[in-house]
């Protein structure tokens, strides 16, 4: 590190170096010609406090972040999605795609010293992750048989072909558990619940409720040589603006997803010990949008719902009420998510569009300029949304339509657009690396299930839509499914059951010393077993 | 047939010279005008909505489009305060209103009647006034839903507890005096007696305490707000400083001018209250005089 310093140093002038360093260093491959070194301890905060750490049992956010350093999956994902190994070194797809085999890894150990093999795999996915863990069992429940062939051999028999199959491997969809443990008991009453067991680079050694939790280096990891770091402190700090405080005074060297606030990242961005990226969350990909009750007038007419796609300036959303984080969306599937389709029907911001659309669907501008009323329940998930509530009913008044703002809280939230009970609201989902994961379940109507949150709560109903989702997901052929994904995203950007609005985008604010930290599609969910920390 | 001390001409005229003779109390008084007639023009002022984004994001202050600088998304801060002006002054007078109506009328009730009537309603009074006010807001207005009703009714709620106590002790020590006496024994009913006799004769500590309670109730409204749990459809003062707070480091003058009209008004509102205590509170009138 110091010879490519010094070479730097020479060549370039102080604010070149600022953007050299800031460019490169947080994403370079891990190979970069510099000594990494071993050593270092890394503070990440985590937020809010995780129930437990058993990742089989509990998968919210940020359990992932911490759980994921002490539970691996088979695979991981690269920026582009694309399968990498983790604990199985190498996998086949039988051409029919029904069969997926996986070679394990034959070196890897559970923290307790005893051998990790199939047999913990056979037992995780088809016992113990059927039970505990919602969106592995939709995976693999289309399994007609999961087998050990030997020790480090798995195959998987589909009862007909699933086409994200392999994008559910991840070590959040499908953290594999140690058999030994967990197999035969009740998994939630597990005494072992409270000192997590598994094979990844660190180690769980204390947790302090409230405080912190202490993650140790794994001495018999089975990847040679790693981790590079002594350990790991997950850093509880409830409160937001102590949050940013905490980065700001370099107290803790990484924060990610909604850690620091939106309206704080551009001032943590001047930071100099610290580098900001949005990467690392290619697998989550959030997608959000005005939620639209289709069953409602005027909102069950396809051309209001089309008006205020124009009504709307994305940009400005984005630039001002993000401060910059994220795309404008073009519909219902994250650019980064596979299966994208960028040649749809394009709504640029264009008042005077919306007002013609209205005026054809004929909503007339009534005495006092309004065309409609309609009410919109602001989310109540912090400031930036009520932000963004306040705009729209502006970019909405310009072209007639009058929107009434709703408060609520959470809970009532959940209850009243899950019950339907709304006109307008803002929503924002997950895709998980495919459509088929994340993305038909908003949009199909077999999903249409009133009291179901993220179901298809706005009460869309196409039959077209509906089959070619189904079609896609049976099939693993790409191209075929790239082809019925295609004119799925077609038909439902002309349609527009929902408004889509960014492609959301999380910053990841990381100590400039620390190396190798988003390395994936994953991004600060991953082992972090070739995180290493540079010494000044 | 009334017993009023002084005659009426006699009291105005001497009210007025009381009232000026304190200096703040015109100046606060002047400057309310001034805000009423903000508020009464600000569609004149600003005739746009204060909700328009009308200028670029984080215009500073004194730059062309924006007087008083824009917000986050570019909305007038002089717009927002204009309008702003009409939600405090109707929230502040409305609930006051709301309250004295309620506080005045069980405590005249307890005040004149005494014994367990006193009882029940003063221990009723307690109730309210172990809660603390703000937190007994915060969870009406939750409750409701935020709405300009909900916010008025909330208030009022939360108010009238000392006003209750205040018009008791009025009428408490008024229903014994003679020219009560001489009007229950001509016949008058009790009704006619607390409206006519005694009522115009506790006015005057009504007043001044309720003029200081539309200061408070200006604060409240503006910390409800400033919580996000104003009207979403109405600007206000205190929800401009609550939205400014997040971006206090990068635009000072979100917080700062909203923050000066509140401070300015209840500052007023708390030297005209004073004003109003110099010239109706007999004794301190009378020793003006001497």
């Amino acid at each position: 590190m110091s010879n490519r310093l010094r070479y730097i140093r020479q060549s370039l002038t102080a604010a070149a170096l600022a953007a050299a360093l800031a460019t490169p260093a947080l994403l370079s491959a891990p190979s970069v010609a510099v000594a990494q070194e071993r050593g270092g301890t890394m503070n990440i905060i985590v937020q809010p406090e995780p129930p437990l750490l058993v990742l089989g049992l509990n998968q919210q956010g940020p359990t992932q972040t911490v759980a994921g350093k002490i539970y691996q999956g088979l695979l991981t994902y690269d920026f582009n999605l694309k399968p990498q190994p983790e604990l199985a070194e190498s996998w086949e797809v039988s051409p029919d795609g029904k069969v997926y085999t996986f070679k394990l890894v034959k070196n890897a150990k559970w923290h307790d010293g005893k051998p990790f093999t199939a047999a913990d795999v056979v037992f995780s996915t088809s016992k113990m992750l059927m039970e505990t863990h919602p969106r592995a069992r939709a995976v693999f429940a289309k399994c007609e048989k999961i087998e050990a062939l030997d020790d480090y051999t798995v195959r998987f028999t589909l009862k007909e072909p699933f086409g994200p199959f392999l994008q559910s491997f991840e070590v959040s969809s499908a953290p594999i558990m140690p058999k030994h443990i967990y197999d035969g008991s009740d998994y939630k009453a597990n005494p072992a619940n409270a000192t997590p067991i598994g094979t990844g680079p660190f180690k769980f050694k204390e947790w302090v409720k409230g405080s912190y939790i202490h993650l140790v280096r794994n001495d018999e990891y089975w990847k040679a040589g790693k981790p590079y770091l002594d350990d790991i402190y997950f850093r509880v700090i409830p409160d937001a603006a102590s949050r940013s405080v905490a980065v700001e005074q370099g107290t803790v060297q990484q924060t990610q997803f909604n850690d620091i606030e939106t309206f704080d990242v551009p001032r943590l961005k001047q930071l100099p010990n610290v580098e900001m990226t949005t990467k690392g969350y290619e697998f989550f990909a959030p997608l959000s949008w005005i939620e639209i009750n289709t069953r409602n007038k005027p909102l069950d007419d396809k051309r209001f719902r089309q008006a205020m796609m124009h009504a709307i300036d994305r940009k400005f959303i984005r630039d001002k009420i993000w401060f910059g984080l994220g795309r404008p969306a073009t519909g219902p599937v994250n650019s980064v998510t596979r299966f994208y389709e960028p040649g749809v029907k394009k709504y640029d911001f264009d008042p005077k569009k919306a007002e013609a659309l209205l005026e054809e669907a004929g909503y007339k501008k009534g005495s006092d300029g309004t065309r409609a009323k309609v009410k919109l329940l602001v989310m109540p998930y912090g400031e930036t949304w009520t932000r963004l509530g306040e705009y729209i009913k502006q970019a909405m008044k310009r072209v007639g339509v009058d929107v009434t703002l709703e408060t609520t809280d959470s809970a009532g939230w959940v209850n009243r657009v899950s019950n339907w009970d709304y006109d307008l609201t803002f929503n924002f989902v997950y895709q998980y690396g495919d459509p088929a994961l994340g993305v038909s379940r908003t949009y199909v109507s077999d999903n249409i299930r009133k009291g179901v949150m993220f179901s298809n709560t706005m009460g869309y109903a196409n039959p077209e839509v509906d089959r070619l989702f189904a079609q896609a997901a049976q099939t693993n052929k790409d191209e075929e499914r790239q082809q019925l994904y295609s004119a799925a995203q077609k038909i439902l950007v002309e349609d527009v059951p929902v408004a889509w609005l960014l492609e959301m985008e999380f910053p990841t604010f990381v100590d400039k010393r620390f190396k190798n930290a988003i390395t994936t599609a994953i991004g600060v969910n991953e082992s972090y077993d070739s995180v290493y920390m540079v010494k000044k | 047939m009334t017993a009023a001390v002084i005659t009426p001409s006699r009291r105005g005229s001497g009210f007025w010279r009381a009232f000026a003779r304190n200096k703040g109390a015109v100046l606060g008084l002047a400057f309310l005008l001034l805000i009423v007639l903000m508020a009464i023009f600000a569609d004149v002022l600003f005739p746009t909505s204060p909700w328009d984004m009308t200028a670029a994001p984080f215009e500073p202050p004194f730059s062309e489009d924006a007087l008083l600088g824009s917000d986050t998304l570019g909305r007038d801060i002089a717009a927002g305060i204009a309008h702003g002006a009409r939600v405090s002054l109707l929230i502040g007078l409305t609930s006051t209103a709301v309250a004295v109506l309620i506080g005045v009328c069980l405590g005249a009730v307890s005040g004149f009647y005494g014994g367990w009537v006193d009882d029940a309603v003063m221990r009723f009074t307690e109730l309210f006034q172990t809660i603390p006010n703000f937190v007994l807001a915060v969870v009406l207005v939750a409750i409701f839903t935020p709405s300009l009703t909900s916010i008025v009714l909330a208030i009022a709620i939360v108010s009238w507890p000392p006003l209750a106590r205040l018009a008791r002790g009025e009428f408490m020590s008024l229903r014994s005096r003679e020219f009560v006496q001489a009007a229950v024994t001509t016949g008058q009913s009790n009704l006619t007696i607390i409206w006519r006799q005694i009522l115009p004769n506790s006015l005057s500590p009504i007043i001044v305490s309720a003029s200081l309670m539309v200061a408070t109730a200006i604060l409240l409204e503006s910390s409800l707000s400033f919580l996000g749990l104003g009207d979403p459809n109405l600007m206000s003062w205190g929800y401009m400083v609550g939205a400014a707070r997040t971006v206090i480091r990068q635009a000072w003058w979100m917080s700062f001018f909203p923050g000066i009209a509140i401070l300015l008004t209840v500052l007023a509102l708390n030297l005209v209250g004073e004003g109003l205590n110099d010239a109706l509170n007999p004794k301190l009138a009378r020793k003006g005089r001497a």
